[in-house]
């Protein structure tokens, strides 16, 4: 996607697609009743979440840039993923080298803001003695 | 009733008010309770060495605990923070004020300060300079506000219809929550339904565990989450069951599934889990706030929540809750600015507590309006909620603020709720999930909370939910049940808020969709206040509609109870009235109106009988009466004198339309009289007849005891005072100039 304005369901409502390829405007009450549509239809996909996050560094906070660019990393890890690597980052839950796994993971998923997130959560919880 | 030695009744009556039933301490500052300052706040301070933050507010990097870390690395940036941290308090609190300092620049400037910086510049903001600093910093234009919408039964219809009823009100975002956390998923999928009954675009909620909640908005059963918690000590954290790190993977999650959410943290909280560490409350929650941006959430909620009885209870509290939420907008976050726990047992408190944020607006001025009765409330009560609906709805008119509120009647309100609860009944019956039979359906309908159903609390719904898990259940699911049972305009909208989420472009800071389904956010509605005749402005249209409250009554309303009674008493005018007929006489002076326009007094007694009790009493006396209508004058002093002059004895009885009399004597000032009965509401038949009695007592040269009217504490004004305006101009239409005229009184037979 080119040059492309905010709000995207406004100014760019058949361009932008899900992960699975298909626009919005396919997303009909038809379609669903058919048993045409999948949840991953409705899937934002990566690449929006980039624009939206160059909307938001525009907008003048990188910190919800860098939020919605780990947004799109993990747009494409299955949903137990993703809340498998939540629970691993609360107090407690995991040792040094489990966290050291799921950075390692996230990043051979291309998630590497994550991995890096995970890596950081990972110092600091040793610093701090949280784990060992 | 007498008092006790060294306690006065006074004492005695106070003690008993509604506002004695809230505790308030003096300041502890070791254990968290102290507003602004603490003396174990930090002195602020920062160290930038190879372009890396070394030491935030007086800790340095070796000793940083998990959120000083996370801020050094994620929220403060080294290449403003010592621009930022150089500008004095004074400076500092002034340009945040100031209408010619752009919000943009503040904003910047934020970026490189620290959290004990910020709390030290917002203690020196007065509540005036604080609601100023609101105007001017939060991200939306135009106010917007959140609602509850939960019942102590988790019953998923009611849940629908209150929904349904929340968005006819204007409310924007819903959340709900559950007393068993097995209803959750049910309840989730009713409200989504229910709220895209009355127009598309609300945003709904489910506040519940953080790993269930992040489930159901994957699958699209919620479009936003909230209560995703921060603390500003490490150790409250750490209870809390999360990391400032865990805390900012939990936001890329819900980005990453085109989720809305916000963050949530308020002043109290730490106090409450007993590791304040003996900072201040603003100083915590600075640090909260931080955390908040340095994680990427584009907003939070805050300004007590939990915690607000603890902020309540020390001096300077609701002073606090604004400046956390003013910080909240320094932080360029989406405000959600709490109000949503009781803050008060006394109403004028609890009012006092919200009405500063409600005149200088936030993003959302609730984060939770209970907008289902306080016994439904599962957050427990908010400080207001639907008992105040109408009380909030008068407020805003008397204001003309935006409240982001409108009335809506039953005609309007029924019809809603009714297609709400059949939606919702339909999708549970197609998705074989639970039945309601037609009665309950009624009875949810016209229900003001959950005592009007016949359902109790049962295992059913908490089953259903479990098998919305189990089944994998999504939004696309609810489309497709809608459609099947012929709720399309429902289909349509709720597959509408799934489509949204391919763009995100709700994932903006302060982002709503309005009726129309454009979105509101800091980038398409950016705040522009700079001062009077900027930023958001009630529109003309706005200003009508929120005029149109339940209470307001038209001239013709207030004057429709008249002309049943019409004729309740014949008042002939026989020419112009004599002078002086005999000295044992009292005249009775009639306003301009009285049994000719007004034909019910204040008090509900006619005109009729009010004046054949005046002269019941003048006749029990032995007096002689008669009756003229003073027509130059509506002043009630001025229709008493005249007929007093007329008076052989120089003795009097005035009256007008809507009751208030008084006995007046020639030799008087036109605006003295021997006694007067002012509060006409309260002037009944007897009243009316004791007042005869010493008129004829003044006529005989007695010195009779005055009538006294039955103490009342009730607000007559507001009740009263529209219909005397309107009772005054069908006066005012009558009046003539010319002498007083003879009247020959005639009852119906």
């Amino acid at each position: 996607m080119a040059e492309l304005s905010y709000p995207l369901g406004e100014h760019h409502r058949s361009e932008v697609r899900a992960q699975t390829g298909r626009t919005a405007d396919e997303l009909t009450v038809e379609a669903v009743r058919a048993g045409r549509v999948s949840a991953q239809d409705a899937a934002i996909d990566p690449q929006t979440l980039l624009r939206q996050a160059d909307f938001a560094e525009r907008g003048g906070n990188p910190q919800l840039a860098e939020n919605l660019r780990r947004g799109a990393e993990l747009a494409t890890f299955a949903d137990d993923d993703v809340l498998r690597f939540y629970d691993a980052l609360r107090p407690g839950r995991s040792s040094a080298a489990e966290l050291e796994e799921i950075a390692t993971a996230l990043a051979a998923g291309g998630a590497n803001r994550c991995a890096a997130l995970v890596r950081e959560a990972r110092t600091h919880y040793l610093r701090r003695g949280l784990i060992s | 009733m007498e008092g006790t030695p060294g306690r006065s009744l006074r004492s005695a009556f106070l003690e008993d008010g509604a506002v004695s039933r809230d505790v308030v301490v003096p300041e502890y500052p070791e254990l968290g309770l102290i507003a602004f300052a603490s003396p174990h706040d930090p002195e602020p301070s920062i160290r930038v060495e190879d372009g890396r933050i070394v030491e935030i507010d007086g800790t340095p990097e070796a000793e940083f605990d998990l959120i000083d870390a996370f801020l050094a690395a994620h929220a403060i940036d080294p290449t403003v923070a010592e621009e930022a941290m150089g500008i004095d308090d004074l400076s500092w609190a002034r340009m945040i004020v100031s209408t010619d300092v752009p919000r943009t620049d503040v904003l910047r400037l934020v970026e490189g300060a620290t959290p004990g910086k910020l709390a030290r510049v917002l203690s020196l903001l007065s509540p005036l300079e604080l609601m100023q600093a609101m105007a001017k910093m939060r991200a939306r234009r135009t106010p917007s506000i959140q609602g509850h919408v939960t019942n102590r039964i988790d019953h998923p219809l009611l849940i629908a219809a209150d929904a349904a009823s929340a968005v006819a009100l204007g409310f924007r975002e819903l959340e709900t929550t559950v007393p068993v956390l097995r209803d959750a998923p049910l309840v989730a999928l009713a409200l989504l339904i229910g709220s895209q009954v009355p127009a598309p675009g609300a945003l709904t909620q489910c506040a519940i565990e953080e790993r269930l909640e992040l489930e159901l908005g994957m699958r699209g059963l919620t479009t936003y989450a909230e209560t995703v918690s921060v603390y500003g000590t490490e150790r409250v954290f750490l209870d809390g069951d999360d990391t400032p790190w865990s805390k900012a993977f939990l936001a890329a999650s819900y980005a990453s599934r085109g989720l809305k959410m916000r963050f949530t943290s308020g002043s109290g909280a730490e106090v409450l889990m007993g590791a304040a560490e003996g900072k201040s409350m603003l100083y915590l929650e600075a640090r909260c706030l931080a955390v908040t941006r340095a994680a990427g959430s584009q907003g939070t909620q805050n300004g007590g929540i939990d915690g607000i009885n603890v902020t309540g209870s020390v001096p300077n509290g609701m002073r606090e809750i604004l400046a956390e939420n003013v910080l909240a907008a320094l932080y360029g976050l989406e405000t959600c600015t709490g109000n949503d726990t009781q803050m008060s047992a006394s109403d004028i408190r609890r009012t006092a507590h919200t009405l500063p944020l409600l005149l200088a607006g936030s993003d959302f001025l609730f984060s939770g309006f209970g907008s289902i009765p306080t016994y439904d409330n599962a957050f427990g009560p908010s400080n207001f909620n639907a008992e105040d609906i109408d009380d909030y709805m008068m407020i805003q008119r008397d204001w003309g603020f935006e409240g982001a509120l409108r009335s809506r009647d039953d005609a309007t309100l029924l019809p809603l709720r009714r297609r709400a609860a059949e939606a919702c009944r339909a999708v549970l019956e197609e998705l074989e999930l639970l039945t309601f039979d037609d009665a309950e359906v009624e009875r949810v309908v016209h229900a003001h909370g959950s005592l009007d159903v016949a359902q109790e609390q049962t295992d059913d719904t908490a089953t259903a939910g479990d098998a919305v898990i189990e089944r994998g259940i999504t939004a696309l699911d609810v489309v497709r049940a809608l459609a099947a049972r012929g709720f399309d305009v429902e289909a349509e909208r709720v597959l509408e808020m799934t489509r949204q989420r391919l763009f995100g472009d709700h994932l903006q800071t302060s982002a709503i969709f309005d009726e129309e389904m454009r979105v509101l956010s800091a980038l398409t509605d950016p705040n522009d206040y700079t001062g009077p005749g900027t930023g958001y402005r009630v529109s003309p249209e706005r200003q009508t509609e929120i005029a149109r409250v339940r209470q307001e009554r038209t001239h013709a309303d207030l004057l429709a109870e008249q002309a049943p009674h019409a004729g309740c008493v014949t008042l002939q005018e026989t020419g112009p009235a004599a002078a002086k007929v005999r000295p044992d006489e009292v005249v009775i002076g009639v306003s301009p109106a009285f049994a000719k326009e007004v034909w019910l007094t204040l008090s509900g007694v006619t005109v009729g009988e009010a004046l054949r009790q005046l002269l019941a009493g003048i006749e029990e006396e032995g007096v002689h009466a008669r009756v003229v209508r003073v027509t130059h004058s509506l002043d009630l002093g001025m229709v008493g004198w005249t007929a007093a002059t007329l008076s052989g004895s120089g003795v009097a009885l005035g009256i007008q339309g809507k009751g208030t009399s008084l006995i007046h004597r020639a030799d008087l000032p036109v605006l003295a009289n021997l006694e007067l009965l002012s509060v006409a509401p309260l002037i009944g038949p007897e009243h009316f007849r004791a007042l005869g009695r010493n008129a004829a007592r003044h006529a005989k040269g007695g010195k009779p005891a005055p009538v006294i009217l039955p103490e009342s504490s009730a607000a007559m004004g507001p009740r009263y005072h529209a219909k005397v305006v309107a009772l005054i101009t069908r006066e005012s239409a009558c009046l003539e100039p010319g002498p007083a005229r003879a009247v020959e009184v005639s009852w119906p037979s």
